[in-house]
Formats: C-alpha cells, sequence, structure tokens
C-alpha cells in the first residue's frame, strides 16, 4: 500500500512559500493507515515546500510537479495531476490524502469524481485502512464510515491528529513532468491577512471574541491578551459576520475548526456552529456576561463578568 | 443566461439531532426540515443576477425524496422560475448528486450553477467541485462575491489566509459561503404565486445514472461529552487556575 499526500502551502509575508501545518497532521493520518508515504507539492517555485516535505518523518518520497498550471494549486489543473498520478500508479496507490484545508476541501472532490469514487470527508480517526470516523451535523453525531473504492480519497481534519515531526526525514524528491492546464480558472489575486500572531489552525493558546466585543475595534483588547499569551485571535460566526474582523478569523463548522491546549472564548454565547470549531480544546475558558449562556455548558473554567473589566484585569495578570 | 441552483432538504440548523439508541443514523422523525442554509444563500445570488439582469432565468433543482418538493416552492417563493425535483428516497452520495445534477446539466443547459458550500447534514462539502469535475467547468468555491461579465465570471473565494479570486470561464461553477449575500425572506403574495409556478418531477433512475456507493456508515455514535467546568469568581482566580491546575499558561 502506497499513500498519496497532497501538500499544501500558504505564501508567507516575504512572499516565500510555505508547507502548510496541517500537512504533518494529515502525514500522521496516512502512518496510521500503514504504508509508503509519497507526497505530492504542485505549483511554482515550491523547492523550499519540496524540501520541507522531504524532512518530514515517515515520508519515503516528494513529487514535485512544478509548472504554471499549477500555481495557487487551481483545482482545474492539480486534480487532473492528481488523477493522472493515481491512474498511472494504480498498483501502487491505495489512498490519497488532503487536508481539509480550504485547499484541500477545494481540490479533492475534483480528484475522487474524476477517479468514481467517493470521497471521505474530515475524518478524526483511522480506524483500520478502510474505515474512518467523521463528524457529521456540526458534529452532534459521529459516523463511522467503510470505503470499498480501490482508491480512497480522504480529507483530514487536522485537530484530529497530532502532527508528526517536521525533522528527521530524507525523502527522495523526485520530478513530475506532466502539465495539465485545462484553461478555464486562471488566478486573479488574494488579500491575505497579514499577522505576526500563530496560525489559528497550529496556535497552542487561541482567544476568541464574538458579537459580546460590540465592535471590530474593541477586539485590540483580545489582541493585546493574545499577545501577552503567545495565542491566536479567532472570532465566532456573529462578529465576522457583524464585520467586526474579516472571514479568516471565523472559527466554527463552517469556519476554522481549531483545538488548542488552551481556548479562550470572550463575548461567545455559544452556538452550536461555534462549538463545532473549538469543542475538542483541552481546556475551555469562556468569559461572558450573560451567565446562562451555553458556551458556559463546555467551559472548564468559566468567569461570569463584563469582558472589558476582564480582559485587561487578564492581560496584567499573565 | 441561465442560472441552474442545486437546494437541499436538511434538517433545520436550529435543531439539535440526537443518535437513534441503535446507532444506525441520527433521528429525524418529526424533526423540523429547511433548505440548507448555504442553498438559501445560492438562491438569493441568483435571483440578485437576475435582478440586475445578468440572469434571465432561474431553474432550481433539488435532489431527495418527495417533500423535498416544499423546498423547491420556498426557492420558487423566493425568485426561481421553475424547480425540477429528482427524486430519490435513497440516502445518495456527493458523488451520486453530482452525477443527477450533471445529468440535469446536460439537459438544461445553464451558463452558470450556484450550490451551497456544504449541507448542514453530512457536512461533505463535495457536491460543487464534483459536478464542476464532471462537467469540464471552471469552480469558484467558497464564493464571497460573484461577478459576472461577458464570458467569465469572477469569483471572490474565502480561503483559510484571506481572500482569494480567480477567473473561470462560463460555464461555471460556484459554491457559496456566509458572506456571499443574506437571503430574503418570501413575501406572502409570492409564496402564493410559487404554487402555480412549474415544478418536474423525475426519477433518478430515468436520469440513467447509476448512484452505487463505495462507502457505507457503518455506525454513528453521540460525540464524546464535555462536561461543564466550574465557575471562577475573579480573573485572579481564573489565571491562577490556568497556570497551577491546567497548566496551559
Amino acid at each position: 500500500m502506497t499513500i498519496l499526500v497532497i501538500a499544501d502551502y500558504s505564501t508567507d509575508q516575504q512572499d516565500n512559500k510555505v508547507l502548510a501545518p496541517a500537512t504533518l497532521n494529515t502525514v500522521v493520518a496516512a502512518v496510521k493507515i500503514g504504508g509508503d508515504i509519497h507526497v505530492l507539492v504542485a505549483g511554482t517555485f515550491v523547492g523550499a515546500v519540496a524540501e520541507a516535505a522531504a524532512k518530514i518523518a515517515g515520508v519515503a518520497k516528494v513529487l514535485v510537479a512544478d509548472n504554471a498550471a499549477y500555481a495557487n494549486l487551481l483545482p482545474e489543473n492539480v486534480a487532473p495531476l492528481v488523477a493522472s498520478l493515481v491512474i498511472e500508479q494504480q498498483t501502487i496507490y491505495s489512498h490519497v490524502l488532503a487536508s481539509a484545508t480550504s485547499n484541500g476541501k477545494n481540490i479533492l472532490p475534483r480528484v475522487a469524481a474524476q477517479l468514481d469514487v467517493d470521497q471521505i470527508s474530515e475524518i478524526i480517526s483511522v480506524e483500520s485502512a478502510d474505515t474512518f470516523k467523521r463528524p457529521i451535523y456540526a458534529g452532534n453525531a459521529i459516523a463511522t464510515v467503510q470505503s470499498n473504492a480501490a482508491v480512497k480519497v480522504i480529507t483530514v481534519r487536522a485537530t484530529g491528529f497530532d502532527p508528526v515531526s517536521a525533522e528527521g526525514g530524507s525523502a527522495a524528491v523526485e520530478t513530475v513532468a506532466v502539465a495539465h492546464d485545462a484553461g478555464i480558472s486562471s488566478f486573479v489575486g488574494e488579500e491575505l491577512a497579514k499577522s505576526d500572531r500563530p496560525e489559528l489552525t497550529a496556535a497552542k493558546i487561541v482567544v476568541s471574541g464574538g458579537r459580546g466585543m460590540q465592535n471590530g475595534d474593541n477586539f485590540k483588547h483580545l489582541y493585546a491578551l493574545a499577545d501577552k499569551l503567545g495565542a491566536a485571535v479567532g472570532a465566532s460566526r456573529a462578529a465576522v459576520d457583524a464585520g467586526f474582523v474579516p472571514n479568516d478569523m471565523q472559527v466554527g463548522q463552517t469556519g476554522k475548526i481549531v483545538a488548542p491546549q488552551l481556548y479562550i472564548a470572550v463575548g461567545i454565547s455559544g452556538a452550536i456552529q461555534h462549538l463545532a470549531g473549538m469543542k475538542d480544546s483541552k481546556v475551555i475558558v469562556a468569559i461572558n456576561k450573560d451567565e446562562e449562556a451555553p458556551i458556559f455548558q463546555v467551559a472548564d473554567y468559566g468567569l461570569v463578568a463584563d469582558l472589558f473589566e476582564a480582559i485587561p484585569e487578564f492581560e496584567k495578570l499573565v | 443566461m441561465k442560472i441552474l441552483v442545486a437546494v437541499k432538504r436538511v434538517v433545520d440548523y436550529n435543531v439539535k439531532v440526537r443518535v437513534k439508541a441503535d446507532n444506525s443514523g441520527v433521528d429525524l422523525a418529526n424533526v423540523k426540515m429547511s433548505m440548507n442554509p448555504f442553498c438559501e444563500i445560492a438562491v438569493e445570488e441568483a435571483v440578485r443576477l437576475k435582478e440586475q439582469g445578468v440572469a434571465t432565468e432561474i431553474v432550481v433543482v433539488s435532489i431527495g425524496p418527495s417533500t423535498a418538493q416544499e423546498q423547491l416552492r420556498t426557492a420558487l417563493a423566493l425568485g426561481a422560475d421553475r424547480a425540477i425535483l429528482v427524486e430519490s428516497a435513497e440516502d445518495l452520495t456527493s458523488l451520486a448528486v453530482a452525477k443527477l445534477l450533471k445529468a440535469v446539466v446536460d439537459k438544461e443547459q445553464p451558463q452558470l450553477v450556484i450550490l451551497g458550500k456544504q449541507a448542514i447534514d453530512s457536512d461533505n462539502n463535495q457536491t460543487g467541485q464534483m459536478l464542476a469535475a464532471l462537467s469540464g467547468y471552471g469552480q469558484g468555491t467558497f464564493a464571497s462575491k460573484v461577478d459576472i461579465s461577458g464570458d467569465s465570471v469572477a469569483v471572490t473565494r474565502e480561503v483559510d489566509g484571506g481572500a482569494q479570486t480567480v477567473s473561470l470561464k462560463l460555464p461555471a461553477i460556484v459554491t457559496t459561503d456566509l458572506r456571499l449575500n443574506e437571503p430574503r425572506y418570501a413575501s406572502l403574495p409570492n409564496i402564493m404565486k410559487a404554487k402555480k409556478k412549474p415544478l418536474e418531477v423525475v426519477t433518478a433512475h430515468a436520469l440513467g445514472v447509476s448512484t452505487a456507493s463505495t462507502h457505507s456508515t457503518v455506525k454513528v455514535e453521540a460525540p464524546a461529552a464535555r462536561s461543564a467546568g466550574i465557575k471562577v469568581k475573579s480573573v485572579a482566580e481564573l489565571v491562577e487556575k490556568l497556570k497551577n491546575e491546567a497548566k496551559v499558561i
């Protein structure tokens, strides 16, 4: 059995391409399935990403498809690349895995359809090489799904798997020459949030604000606390919908799924869809002036208080 | 141009579902059903494109049980012109749904297909991408802005790091994210008018599509419950507990 993992990466503030941390969690899922692990890095100027992928513990081979068609991971071009690798090597690849990041979620169903197999989305555990657990109904139920597909196509929720070491591996790097350019899509541009804080899904501590923050300017209190704690800052859907903060900060069923060591929910009532995005955090703190707020039902430590008094005090004490 | 919008009948987003005692699934008996929230956003976007004079006809399609006609009538009340129900009592996978939608796309030849990015029951987030693959169309998933000009559409997408814009040749597939628009409510006169709009029912079988699945659900369980902890009285006590008891700061 050989597993093909599609590497995800992002562009940092210096315009360098950086391997997405979620790829390390996805490799762990591949290790649990068992077999050789190949990592595909597609794009342009992805040498550093390929180098990083080759160092991941447990990776046997890195395939690099360096072609302008794969820049920005356009699914119309990357999906045929992945499908062709699987079809050409069908005696080899038993599984295709991608992280359930926006790139993974965009590309992988297209691959599955091209291979004519169902996809299993956002697995949180590997029961065996063909059986996986995944949340449904915003995490209110956990389904165990078995696949009899010749090639199992799976996205992996990072929070279900502790990341593998980014060091210690020395995989061979091979070039894939094949170029697929469907010619039906092009990248126009992107507006990426610039932040020196840790990435939301990889942070050990997350401080999130909700509707109770009242406006975007008040998030400065959370930023100050987060900077003291070395934390990332998130938000509830209510705060994003109200325009307080941009969408990339949303934690929840349809936003980012986080499971940090410490999650501090500030002025967040605790709607089902928000809980779906953070309830696997190790320790949850809720600060809310409404003592009936549902968030207190999942919080390890609850503080009924006015956040505008509590947060500055919290910041001073840490 | 013609726009096809796909909608799904799902458990209402306010309902907290319970897992059945025999672990065969979740209990949907006597539970309120509604249009998937992301599909409402898809319908709204199509209606706005028609109001702007970009779209000339909106066809809404659903794949599911005969009761999904309720959601199609809702879409007609919101402004769709006609509806198609591909009736199937089976529990279909996203790939099967995408294949059935592809059959509808072949027949209707829309320039744009708008779907919700995911359904809040299965949380798969697959159908739009799969339909795009099967149709050979470009895909603008998780859309927060849709801008049609000439023979292409610019789609701004909500991505992990912020926002990304892609340009797709028409015909194309768009899947909606939360911030694309705020869906309207159907007015009573429009609800009455919707009853007279055409609604065609076809069977999945009649479309000649195989809906066989490569996977099966072994069991469905309730998630591990998280119990409420303690209430602290002050910020000082909270910080003390986090330092010395939980040891997380």
